[in-house]
């Protein structure tokens, strides 16, 4: 009897060792080609960088070096100023894939899977057949601790080649060195963009870069705050696979099933989790670990038609418009551009994920008027370089018609062409990627339609802006015009008929027939006091103590129509701004507008609207936001109607 | 002869006097003038042609185009007192280029000044004449037995027979044909043909239809110009002489002769010095063109969006030319006066214009 073929078989299974696993999906992990693989290993150490620094409450100082060996090698080397990694984790973290602290957590990070930086090691073993060097000290009176790793490709396991003692200047701090196959020349570019994009959203890093041939680059830091923490939270019910569900049944204390879904699941109160359990017809008292595959299947059935509330959002960290309007200005400094507007979406939540949208416009300048407009792609803070056509972003973006905002775009779809930068940030605890070299982001209606919304927002505002600038340049022409046109025609006349020239005023007036509103902002650094650095500060402290810049706010306001004119003028200022001396007296200041209810103002007759505001850096406002009631709003020009809060 | 101009003074003072006026009450200034649309032309049964009617347009200076636009005629007014002062004229084109020194109330285009000048005509009553403005030499021509006499620049009077003391391009109308400047003598003639294209009024010449048939003939040269139909109004009116209109086949065409017998729109507040209501539309019709088999051109999608305008056109609301130009329509031909060429040189003077005029009743078969 020939033996079953099922043994044969069995002589060719075995099991695949990481390495082989590696290189049959290297393409997926971003190492496809040697500049994909330059800037992937860049990225990885960047990302474990800044998430090992704002872990530790550190403001990261990040310096990232790149060495050209010869055509086909590259070292790349990226040293943080973080806590640094004790000795014996070191082989864990550098040369074990699939090893880390995020994986189970539910919590915005920049590193999901564990992959990272192991992957990087492992490329550079496999393709130059070189250790990687990992310093890391952990503590000032300490020394450092070099180590040289390689990984046993069967085993997953990292091991130590040479480990010695030495000295680092540093207080703390990692630095890793590997050598690898690299195109240096293609992919220097991209890791320069890697790092400027980096630099947008991370405004609290300080990110240096140095190139083989010894040209530095600095990204300067533009906040001296760290981004609030992200907070972990428990997976929401709409989010979890039905095999998460069953391990988690086995880990968990609770004895019984209702206390099961409300200590180990948000948005699950007492109510809830009844109302689940009596979905799934399932007894409230059962046990977790003696349920059966079927009753997980009818509990977790029973999710999805039950309404639960959404997951707590705060365990986001966005970065916010002030900031990110900030580091836009500070990136684009060379383009000067015209404008920055960003605008930021309340976080949602898709399948139980939570996540927030936030989007800045970047207009005009220098940059091109012909060509598409350049997209700037964020997922938790990382810059997204490739892929771009598959993104969730792009789609949002192609699916507005921008015709509306005053941009080009032939049929009404597709990417708009105008002198614009459009950055997109995705905050979530779980970025649906498209794969696993994220660098896109998966078609989820729920994320796209986010995305579509911050854009319509900020493009309407882009539009106001506009629309507001042309009216004014429209009015002041005029203006000037009049009052150089009417003395003429005075003067002719009066000399046809030989008569004195009369007086004009009121006939300009009437023919101006607006209220002009007109405003300045200006900075002044306050002298001998530290710059203020902490955005948090509420309002109603005295600004004189803060210190720093002073942004000085003046308002002009000419009466030009006929009559007298009675109204109240509301100017918003950031949220994180501390308003200092408001002359004249206002009626009102909240935490986001100062409102005078004005004095009646008689034809021909001004005004003047003074006020201070602290705790923000030169240039974080520029322009003010101006909002009248009580008078015809299409008599003003410079303010727009006042809507409300 | 000097003229008098203290009454077109006046009227140019009160110009002034009213934006002046405005100033002082602290008013917005402004001119009321009628507006020159084919919406405000009316029939005036008393002059018999087409007038402004009731609708105003006012030029303001609350906005900047009617504030150029005042400036601009402070500018002008001022220019034509002066130019009245020191007895002086100029042409509508040396008006254009005085502006130059006008600094902001200079004009961009002569095309501005000319509808200016125009408009000061419609604000005052008075003719450009009076403002001391001519157009360019114009050159319109006649050929006839017909004899004028005209004021010459020495001041001499002097005869000229308009087929015996000229050559084949015929006598020269002025751009002044007031009664000061040019009167009719002997005529003998039945008729006078108006007729659109140089090359037409050279063929009627050369085929000697002027001897023959006893017409005047008078060249428009495309839309013709105020001298050339005052020219025609006055023989018409003075000499009883029929008038006849002899154009190519398109809207255009028809324009022509509207401004002939009824009144241009952009000068309807002249019509009574310019139109002959009298004057007949001869050809080429419509209907010539199938009845003469004519060779024809299509309608462009101008010609047809001309003559859909026409038939909204007060001017053109009789039986005749809603048939003709809805037949036109039908159509999608136009044709040329040349066109009648196809049956040889004579065919217009031998066939064509006698059959033509037989029907109109202006000669017996």
């Amino acid at each position: 009897m020939p033996e079953a073929i099922a043994y044969e078989l069995a002589k060719k299974q075995k099991e695949i060792s990481v390495a082989e696993f590696f290189e049959r999906n290297k393409h997926i992990l971003g190492f496809g080609n040697p500049t994909r693989a330059l800037i992937t290993s860049v990225k990885e150490g960047v990302d474990n960088a800044l998430d090992a620094c704002e872990e530790s409450g550190i403001l990261p100082d990040i310096y990232v070096e790149l060495k050209n060996q010869n055509e086909e090698e590259c070292i790349v080397i990226v040293e943080d100023n973080g806590p640094g990694i004790i000795k014996q984790q070191i082989p864990h973290v550098f040369a074990r894939l699939l090893y880390g602290s995020r994986f189970h957590a539910v919590r915005q990070s920049r590193g999901q899977q564990g992959i990272g930086i192991s992957a990087v090691v492992l490329y550079g073993q496999l393709t130059t057949g070189k250790h990687a060097k990992i310093i890391s000290k952990i503590q000032a009176d300490q020394p450092a601790v070099l180590v040289e790793l390689a990984i046993d490709t069967n085993k997953n396991r990292g091991e130590v080649q040479h480990q010695e003692i030495m000295h680092w200047e540093k207080p703390s701090g990692t630095r890793i060195e590997v050598c690898l196959k690299a195109d240096y020349k293609r992919g220097k570019r991209f890791v320069y963009e890697y790092l400027q994009s980096t630099s947008i959203v991370n405004p609290h890093a300080r990110l240096i870069f140095k190139e083989a041939d010894g040209t530095e680059h600095v990204f300067e830091r533009t906040a001296d705050i760290l981004p609030k923490k992200s907070e972990e939270i428990k997976p929401h019910p709409y989010g979890v696979e039905l095999g998460t569900l069953i391990k988690m049944s086995k880990e968990t204390k609770a004895r019984k099933l209702a206390s099961f879904l409300k200590n180990e699941f948000s948005s699950m109160g007492d109510r809830t989790a009844n109302a689940v359990c009596d979905e799934a017809h399932l007894d409230r008292n059962l046990n977790p670990a003696d349920m059966s595959r079927e009753q997980f299947l009818e509990l977790y059935q029973a999710f999805k038609r039950v309404k639960i509330m959404t997951p707590p959002t705060e365990c986001l960290s966005p970065i916010g418009e002030t900031l990110i309007r900030r580091s836009l200005k500070n990136e684009t400094q060379e383009i000067s551009p015209e404008f920055i507007f960003t605008a930021s979406r309340p976080a949602s939540v898709y399948s139980g994920n939570p996540f927030q949208v936030e989007v800045g416009i970047v207009y005009g300048g220098n940059l091109p008027k012909d060509k598409a407009v350049k997209i700037l792609r964020f997922a938790n803070r990382i810059p997204l370089l490739f892929q771009q056509g598959d993104c969730a972003v792009t789609t949002a973006i192609a699916s507005i018609d921008w015709r509306r905002y005053g941009l080009d775009q032939p049929s009404g779809t597709g990417i708009p062409i105008g002198p614009a930068i459009f950055l997109t940030h995705v905050a979530s605890t779980q970025i649906p990627y498209t794969s696993e070299s994220k660098e896109a982001i998966a078609d989820i209606e729920e994320i796209e339609n986010e995305i579509k919304l911050a854009f319509r927002e900020v493009a309407r505002k882009v539009q106001m802006h506009i629309n507001k600038k042309v009216r004014r340049v429209k009015t002041r022409e005029k203006f000037d015009l009049i009052t150089k046109i009417l003395p003429e025609i005075a003067k002719k006349s009066a000399h046809m008929l030989n008569k004195p020239v009369p007086s004009l005023e009121k006939v300009i007036t009437r023919i101006m027939d607006v209220v002009w509103i007109e405003d300045v902002v200006e900075y002044e650094k306050v002298r001998g006091k530290p710059v203020q650095t902490k955005l948090n500060i509420t309002a109603g402290k005295e600004p004189a103590e803060s210190g720093g810049w002073i942004a000085k706010s003046q308002i002009m306001i000419v009466n030009y129509k006929g009559k007298p004119q009675k109204f109240n003028l509301y100017a918003l200022f950031p949220k994180n701004a501390v308003v200092g001396e408001v002359k004249p007296k206002p009626t009102k200041v909240t935490e986001s507008y100062i409102k005078w209810s004005l004095e009646s103002i008689d034809p021909t007759d001004k005004i003047d609207l003074f006020f201070e505001l602290a705790g923000l850096n030169k240039g974080d406002f520029d322009e003010n936001d101006l909002y009248v009631q009580n008078i015809n709003p299409t008599y003003v020009i410079g303010a727009d109607k006042w809507e409300g809060e | 002869m000097q003229r008098d101009y203290s009454g077109v003074i006046t009227k140019i003072d009160s110009i002034a006097a009213k934006v002046y006026a405005d100033l002082e009450k602290a008013e917005i200034p402004a001119l009321q003038l009628s507006t020159r649309t084919k919406a405000n032309i009316r029939f005036d049964d008393d002059l018999n042609v087409w007038k402004y009617g009731k609708n105003k347009t006012e030029r303001a200076a609350n906005s900047l185009d009617g504030a150029y636009m005042l400036l601009r005629t402070m500018y002008l007014v001022d220019f034509i007192k002066d130019m009245i002062k020191e007895k002086k004229s100029s042409t509508l084109r040396e008006t254009y280029y005085i502006s130059e020194g006008w600094n902001l109330a200079k004009f961009s285009s002569q095309n501005e000044s000319d509808l200016l000048a125009e408009d000061l005509e419609v604000i005052t009553g008075c003719m450009r004449e009076d403002f001391k403005l001519r157009p360019e030499e114009d050159g319109a021509r006649v050929i006839g037995n017909l004899v004028v006499e005209e004021m010459t620049r020495n001041n001499t009077k002097k005869k000229i027979h308009c087929q015996d003391d000229v050559g084949d391009s015929g006598y020269g109308i002025p751009y002044n044909v007031e009664k000061e400047k040019l009167s009719f003598k002997e005529v003998d003639a039945d008729f006078i043909v108006a007729i659109e294209t140089g090359g037409m009024f050279d063929r009627l010449v050369e085929n000697g239809f002027d001897t023959d048939s006893r017409a005047i003939l008078v060249h428009l040269k495309g839309q013709p110009a105020r001298s050339t139909r005052r020219f025609i109004k006055r023989l018409n009116e003075e000499k009883k002489l029929p008038v006849l209109v002899f154009t190519d086949c398109d809207p255009w065409s028809f324009r022509i002769f509207g401004s002939v017998a009824y009144g241009a729109i952009k000068t309807a507040h002249i019509s009574e010095y310019l139109a002959t209501p009298a004057a007949q539309y001869l050809g080429v019709t419509p209907s010539d063109i199938e009845n003469y088999k004519l060779p024809t051109d299509t309608l462009t999608t101008e010609d047809v969006a001309a003559l859909k305008s026409e038939l909204e056109d007060p001017r053109f609301q009789d039986q005749f030319w809603k048939h003709e130009i809805k037949l036109q329509l039908n159509l999608g031909k136009k044709s040329e006066q040349q066109a009648l060429a196809k049956y040889g040189l004579d065919y217009v003077t031998d066939t064509y214009l006698p059959e033509k005029l037989s029907e109109m009743g202006m000669i017996k078969k």
